[in-house]
């Protein structure tokens, strides 16, 4: 089985975020695989497992990319490519590139993430399977593959969506999918003799500039009250009730 | 500059979701003398009138074969119907679950810009300014779709509705989709919310957190929740100790949600959870520790235990609601 997954390096999700002269500082961020691509990866490496094949990891960035696709190698992934981001690419643009670069490739499923934690859009991978035109099944809880079709659990609103989908397919995963492995020793000295091909956006022959632009970037002040409320357990519950419905009516 | 706008109307459970509401009016926010128009798919002929009464202009029903559930072949061909027939400038959906699954596919169809999870817009010279969280939250950006159709999706419980107009009237119509191979085959829907509340549109939500201490810990949660007729979420700690299910969790990875209120029980405050719930109008933290991160968010704190403390809570809600 011929396995893709789409991948994006992001920012670690305990990490701090601060905006600067109107951008979000990212030098010495600590940068992981998205964590909902890393449930990807790991999907795909199960179903290679159990079903021969191999499984390619392709994202679009700069250079520091190559560190989050390592590690996906390391992982067990077999190939990777990194393709070069654009200045001012968008979902857009980002969607066309990986179609362009799969286009005429052979896979029999797509796998990526739900959606990615830094622009939260949840978009790429979608307009991916469109732009191919693949069925999709996004937010999977539990995938299972037999023959050409993928069974898929997918999370719909908290209420558990299953659906049947033919090969090939994109799918999407939701957390709860699985547990990623740590990479092994082995598996990351293997990963560093493996050669990731780099591809210029200019030779896929793409011509999809960004539909959308970023106007501004800022961190949102909220004013807490900072109230704590003294006295017994059952005075504080009295007095909760009663700010909440007095003071914040939110009740 | 007058826009025409397509707003995609949504039914749960027998009834328009309140996000549909808000989402005619960002249309009338940004139309500027155009159309707004919602489509509703599959199902609801009968809710034409509510959408009108919320400032609707026009209202169409789409039908066909397989539309009466969503699948995102039918639908996204459904709604690629009605934009050729309507041609608009701006189509709005819910940031929900049909939402955010739709228009991905549908913006890509139509080589359109696209703007996610919107919490707030204006109109700017000629362009529409959409405010939107990323980093979950940690951070905000405004974003601009620089050409063409301009698509997005509103998050729930962030925009204001309009109120009820019911002498409004305006022009409902019929509209039959073309028949699609729906490559989707719905086989069964495992309802876990059921009776329940969810999570991303609540009103109120309720969170444990390793406080909690374990799957029965929720229980006392759960019983505030019906009182308030809350969703209950969770923590990643709680999650992953497997007290709950990963469905439940607000954070970073997980739930972004942004209520009216916030109750946050045996939480810590972990930077990956603030991230999820930082924006919720009014945050309460009931934590054992004082010195939790928690409260540095919160209005309101207690410094207690959540087992003596939300029982009681509980009660005088009850007193309070007459429930």
């Amino acid at each position: 089985m011929e396995i893709l997954v789409l991948l994006k390096q992001t920012f670690d999700t305990e990490a701090k975020v601060t905006v600067k002269d109107g951008r979000i500082l990212d030098d010495d961020a600590t940068l992981v695989i998205n964590p909902y691509d890393e449930y990807a990866v790991e999907e795909g490496l199960k179903l290679r497992e159990a079903g021969g094949g191999t499984v390619t990891v392709v994202s679009v960035g700069g250079d520091r990319v190559e560190e989050a696709l390592r590690r996906a190698l390391a992982m067990g992934a077999d190939e990777a490519a990194l393709i070069e981001a654009p200045a001012g690419a968008d979902e857009f643009t980002t969607a066309s590139l990986l179609a362009a670069w799969a286009r005429g490739k052979q896979f029999d499923i797509v796998l990526a993430g739900n959606v990615s934690v830094d622009t939260g859009a949840g978009q790429t991978a979608l307009r991916f399977a469109e732009a191919m035109n693949l069925p999709h099944a996004a937010a999977a809880l539990k995938l299972e593959v037999a023959g050409n079709k993928a069974t898929v659990h997918r999370d719909a609103e908290g209420d558990t969506e299953v659906v049947e989908v033919p090969l090939p397919a994109l799918i999407t995963a939701q957390q709860g999918l699985n547990e990623p492995r740590y990479p092994s020793v082995p598996g990351i000295m293997k990963a560093k003799r493996k050669s990731i091909a780099r591809v210029g956006a200019a030779e896929l022959g793409v011509d999809a500039p960004a539909r959308t632009e970023v106007t501004s970037v800022f961190q949102a002040q909220q004013n807490r009250r900072n109230t704590i409320i003294k006295g017994s357990p059952a005075e504080q519950a009295k007095q909760l009730t009663e700010l909440l419905r007095g003071e914040a009516k939110v009740i | 500059m007058a826009r025409n706008v397509l707003v995609l109307a949504e039914i749960r459970n027998g009834a328009l979701r309140p996000v549909s509401f808000e989402c005619i009016a960002a249309g009338r926010t940004v139309a500027e003398g155009g159309t707004v128009t919602a489509a509703l798919i599959g199902e609801g002929a009968g809710f034409a009138d509510d959408l009108i009464h919320r400032g609707a202009d026009k209202v169409v029903t789409v039908t066909g074969d397989g539309l009466e559930s969503y699948t995102p072949d039918g639908w996204v061909g459904a709604l690629q119907s009605v934009c050729l027939e309507l041609k608009p400038d701006v189509v709005f959906l819910g940031h929900t679950g049909i939402g955010r699954d739709l228009a991905p596919r549908f913006a890509m169809r139509n080589t359109a810009g696209m703007v996610s999870d919107v919490t707030d817009l204006k109109l700017e010279g000629d362009q529409i300014l959409f405010t939107r969280p990323v980093y979950a939250g940690k951070a905000f950006v405004t974003q601009i779709v620089k050409q063409g159709l301009i698509v997005a999706t509103i998050r729930p419980n962030n925009l204001a509705a309009l109120p009820v107009d019911s002498v409004r009237s305006g022009n409902v119509s019929e509209m039959a989709a073309p028949a699609l191979d729906l490559r989707t085959v719905i086989k069964e829907i495992v309802r876990n919310t059921a009776g329940g509340v969810d999570l991303t549109s609540a009103k109120i939500v309720v969170s444990g957190g390793r406080g909690v201490k374990s799957a029965e810990g929720f229980k006392p949660l759960r019983e505030l929740a019906v009182v308030l007729g809350a969703a209950v979420g969770a923590s990643r700690a709680a999650a992953d100790a497997g007290y709950c299910d990963y469905a439940m969790q607000v954070g970073q990875t997980g739930k972004t949600v942004t209520p009216d209120l916030y109750i946050a029980c045996g939480i810590s405050g972990a930077i990956q959870h603030l991230a999820g719930m930082s924006a919720s109008k009014v945050i309460v933290a009931i934590n054992k520790d004082p010195e939790a991160p928690i409260f540095k968010v919160a209005d309101y704190g207690i410094v207690g235990d959540l087992f003596e403390v939300v029982p009681l809570l509980t009660q005088e809600f009850k007193t309070l609601l007459g429930r």
